[in-house]
């Protein structure tokens, strides 16, 4: 025991000496955080737009003043030709067109105007985006001036939003970013951390040293076991503060599962780092090999469901995918283990599996 | 320029012997291109809902029929009770929970008016806008039917205006051609900057750098030695990303391949400046990783492929002016999709090469010879 | 302004700093052309911030030094053209091979190319790694590394090479070959500045000086130190004077 804790002590030394990489792995979290906390929103801000008005008069003034007057676009340019158009767009200058056709002026009277909204596809997410709202701009204008005098048949769609009635993008973030914290500490430090002993050679001090292979992993991985709690705990903290984003569910709970996802995360950065025998080797694993299909294929940022076939079963073998479940179910829904019971028992079977793997290479290693 | 050759020689001889690192620079990234296209996939193609149809009409019948045959929604069951569809919602079962309350027809019919309650899961709130815009856009074109069905009228007098949306250069708003120039921009942003942010570190933490300190060799010369033999792995995975973007998911090419190659050349000495900067002030492979993971982490998210800048605060999207691979993957879209010309981008070539200018001064003067 | 006319390596006053902790301090001495320099010392004496200094990988805090006829502030460029240097880690690329390093370091010393195949197939020759040529570096042992990085140190014929600790860790045969190496480099007029901590090689030294806490001590021949103590071996002379170091722990 003894020589344990002395060991762990010398790897706590590495980590807390080298303040930059403490630095980076306390202030990044927290700035990703306040970033898209504040910086990702749902509805376009100040995107600039064009108008081609080739039917100038009272109620197209009327239409275009109301569009500008939002805080959703910005008028940069008048155009007067599709040559300026084409331009406009190939210089970037705009991401939409306006474009209200000649007579538009008669035809509002006669009941049988049109309106061309022309974007830049080549995003099509805001291309979407700014139609819609165009859209939805040009349509009260409409009804406004309509009057209510008009008695036809509509349906209102009444919406509630559940979860997230804001529909802040800090309770999209918060569970995402808390997950791939806890897999970069986890997985990606650790890696490095044993590879860099490989690479100086401070290793083979260990392997002749009488600590056991399973004492010499579990001290290595102990200190960043407890740095990623910290961190993940200090990201929460920040999350309720600064975005009103609470744990609505059960925090003994909450912390739990992030112990079992930093096991899981934990055997995989071992299992990396007896495979690679470099710090870069290590580095570009867990890069591409873990942190990539983390984000991408986890449901963080793109939603499982669209995903072709394939892809939606390969993203079952992603502990992150469970774990973000897992998390977002206990802090969004303030649901119990009744609910996510299936989740963390397939976390717990990934976890026995990749330290039983690495366990077992470890050993190989050393003989 | 002798020994720039000597030294290409020896960082070209370790790249290629370095049989892990191999398959990870060349291998891996072409493998996430691929599925990362596939994955990366903004449009809602199945949106799970439950439906409580508390009415049970030949009109509210008709309504659910529209939303089953839409391709964006997927029937998850109907409900018995409002309790039910909550918990479909709790148990992550759907997404969606329309609500047709009782007397819908009646109401529709006798006060020209009816509600219908819909319950979204926002945790993702953008997705979440976009089920809803689904969600009413079906709504909406229904009470069109029904307008003109029950009282004979043109469809004109019910929308004295309408709306034509139409989009340029990607008439059917196909995902991949955002993603495929993208995902290339992060992937060659990605294996430039980590390679050439730990390169020289690696060699201070073996102390290999101490031997190279002693001999004539100029610090430019040094850097160049460094930074070449990344540029060309660089360029080349641009190329062959390009080609599998252009053959397995037939991206359109509608610009100069030429003025497309130009600019990435300029904006990878951006980025491998950046690498050789932080590797000049790192002390260890460790920290020279994070410091070029916080950067690009940042530079991802913020470079307006997932979320565009223009839904950003203006704070925000000032950022981006110092964020070059919003620059990069502007000009790929640009080039690729819009076919933009050189004159159009001129611009964009002042800047990088700018900022690519600042990089190099600033790997230049980082790294020292003598402490 | 020193003169550098007989002499190759002059120090005045030569100290370096960190912080409040003196590391060299005001080191003043010359060392003769084709001389084998003895730089004697206890682990953190300042031996190796002292060679630092000197070959211009560190920027001294105060004093002057001249290396080969060029000044250690103004000409640090200069310098490296003319030295050679051996550090006390081993420095040669592992995942290279023995000829890839020697091609590698003779082309950044701005060798030609015919004298490069030259000097890579005598030096080849002379080390007895014939067989060895192809193989990777990080697989010869520890001495044959040494020699190895002994001789890509002269491999541009420097006018003085600056050798850190070269044989610690290296057994006795091989510290002897590596002798017979420092002495032929030597005989070509090689200057050699050695720092070591093994007190039998200091016998070998034509001249040796003796760094305590920074600080040098003496500085003369061994026979010259063995009768100025009037002890029998360096060591004692080493130990003599070492005794009262307040850094040894």
């Amino acid at each position: 025991m003894k020589q344990f804790l002395a060991f762990v002590r010398k790897e706590f030394y590495h980590i807390f000496r080298d303040k930059r990489t403490l630095m980076v792995l306390f202030g990044m979290p927290i700035a990703q955080l306040l970033l898209f906390g504040f910086a990702i929103t749902t509805e376009v801000n100040n995107a600039n737009i064009g108008i081609y008005n080739q039917s100038p008069g009272q109620f197209s003034n009327d239409l275009v003043q109301r569009m500008t007057g939002s805080d959703f676009f910005r008028l940069s340019a008048n155009i007067n030709s599709e040559a300026e158009m084409l331009e406009a767009f190939q210089t970037n200058k705009l991401k939409m067109v306006v474009v209200i056709p000649p007579k538009f002026e008669q035809n509002v009277t006669a009941g049988n105007a049109k309106i061309q909204l022309i974007a830049d596809g080549s995003d099509p997410n805001l291309a979407t985006i700014l139609t819609s709202s165009a859209e939805a701009v040009i349509m009260t204008w409409m009804k406004e001036r309509a009057g209510t005098n008009i008695q036809i048949e509509t349906i209102d769609p009444q919406v509630r939003w559940h979860y997230n009635p804001e529909l802040k993008s800090a309770e999209m973030f918060v569970p995402g970013v808390v997950t791939i914290i806890l897999m970069l500490v986890s997985a990606m430090l650790t890696s490095i951390s044993i590879t860099r002993e490989k690479e100086l050679g401070t290793i083979e001090i260990l392997y002749v040293s009488p600590l056991k292979p399973a004492v010499i992993i579990v001290g290595k991985v102990l200190p960043f076991a407890i740095l990623s709690i910290i961190n993940a705990i200090l990201i929460l903290l920040v999350a309720w503060l600064v975005f009103s984003v609470p744990v609505n569910g059960s925090v003994v709970l909450l912390l739990f599962e992030m112990l079992l996802f930093i096991m899981t995360s934990l055997g995989l950065g071992v299992l990396i780092s007896t495979v690679a025998d470099s710090q870069q080797t290590a580095l570009m694993l867990s890069l591409f090999g873990l942190m990539m299909p983390t984000i991408l294929l986890s449901g963080f940022i793109f939603p499982i469901a669209n995903m072709p076939l394939p892809l939606q079963v390969i993203s079952n073998i992603i502990p992150a995918k469970w774990f973000l479940i897992i998390i977002k179910n206990i802090m969004l829904k303030g649901i119990g283990m009744a609910y996510i019971w299936k989740e963390t028992l397939i976390l717990l079977g990934m976890t026995a599996f990749f330290i039983g793997v690495s366990v077992k290479k470890f050993k190989i290693r050393l003989q | 320029m002798r020994t720039l050759k000597f030294l290409l020689q020896k960082e070209f001889l370790q790249i290629f012997r370095n049989k892990a690192m191999l398959p990870i620079i060349f291998v891996l990234p072409i493998v996430q291109l691929v599925v990362l296209t596939f994955a990366a996939d903004f449009e809602l193609k199945n949106i799970t809902y439950v439906v409580y149809d508390a009415d049970k009409s030949q009109t509210s019948e008709r309504l659910m029929n529209q939303f089953a045959a839409s391709p964006f929604f997927k029937f998850k069951g109907a409900m018995a009770n409002f309790n039910d569809g909550m918990s479909a919602l709790d148990e992550n079962q759907a997404t969606l929970f329309i609500r047709i309350p009782p007397r819908f027809e009646h109401d529709l019919a006798k006060e020209k008016s009816a509600q219908i309650m819909l319950d979204v899961n926002s945790i993702d709130g953008q997705a979440a806008t976009l089920s809803f815009s689904y969600a009413s856009g079906i709504i909406n074109s229904f009470s069109s039917e029904i307008r003109q069905e029950w009282n004979g009228l043109p469809e004109q007098l019910t929308m004295p205006i309408q709306v034509e949306k139409r989009y340029w250069f990607n008439p059917e708003m196909a995902y991949k051609n955002l993603m495929v120039p993208g995902i290339l921009a992060l992937l060659v942003t990605m294996i430039g900057l980590f390679l050439s942010a730990m390169n020289v570190v690696r060699e201070k933490e073996i102390g290999t750098i101490e031997q190279i300190n002693v001999t004539p060799i100029s610090k430019v010369h040094f850097l160049i030695g460094k930074l070449l033999p990344f540029w060309v792995i660089a360029m080349f995975e641009m190329a062959f990303g390009l080609t599998i973007g252009y053959l397995i998911f037939n991206i359109p090419v509608n610009g100069s391949l030429i003025l497309l190659f130009s600019y990435v050349s300029i904006y990878m000495l951006v980025v491998l400046g950046m690498g050789l900067w932080i590797s000049g002030f790192a002390d260890t492979q460790q920290q020279a990783m994070f410091l070029a993971w916080f950067v690009t982490v940042i530079f991802i998210l913020m470079s307006g492929l997932f979320t565009p800048i223009e839904n950003m605060p203006d704070w925000a999207q000032k950022l981006t002016y110092v964020n070059p691979v919003a620059y990069l993957i502007k000009v790929l879209r640009s080039v690729l999709l819009k076919g933009s010309t050189f004159a159009q981008m001129q611009w964009e070539f002042v800047k990088i090469s700018l900022f690519a200018v600042t990089m190099l001064i600033l790997a230049v003067r980082g790294y020292r010879k003598r402490n | 302004m020193l003169k550098p006319a007989e002499h190759t390596i002059t120090a005045k006053n030569l100290t370096k700093t960190f912080g409040d902790f003196t590391a060299v301090d005001a080191i003043t001495f010359e060392v003769k052309k084709g001389e084998i320099f003895g730089f004697l010392g206890a682990n953190g004496a300042g031996k190796t911030t002292a060679i630092k200094m000197l070959c211009g990988l560190s920027s001294p805090s105060s004093g002057e030094a001249n290396i080969a006829g060029f000044d250690i502030y103004k000409q640090p460029e200069d310098i490296k053209k003319n030295i050679g240097y051996m550090s006390q880690h081993f420095s040669l690329y592992g995942d290279l091979t023995v000829e890839e390093n020697i091609r590698f370091y003779a082309g950044i010393y701005g060798l030609k190319s015919t004298e490069i195949k030259e000097r890579s197939v005598a030096l080849i020759k002379e080390l007895g790694l014939e067989n060895y040529a192809k193989r990777f570096v990080a697989e010869l042992p520890l001495g044959w590394k040494q020699k190895l990085a002994f001789s890509i140190a002269i491999i541009h014929n420097p006018k003085i090479v600056f050798l850190d600790e070269p044989t610690s860790g290296v057994d006795p045969i091989t510290r002897r070959q590596f002798w017979g190496m420092i002495y032929s480099a030597a005989a070509k007029g090689i200057t050699v500045f050695v720092t070591t901590h093994y007190l039998d090689e200091a016998e070998y030294c034509d001249r040796v000086s003796i760094m305590v806490d920074g600080e040098m001590r003496d500085l003369d021949t061994p026979t010259a130190l063995r009768t100025k103590y009037n002890l029998p071996t360096m060591n004692d002379v080493f130990l003599h004077m070492a005794v009262r170091s307040k850094r040894s722990e």
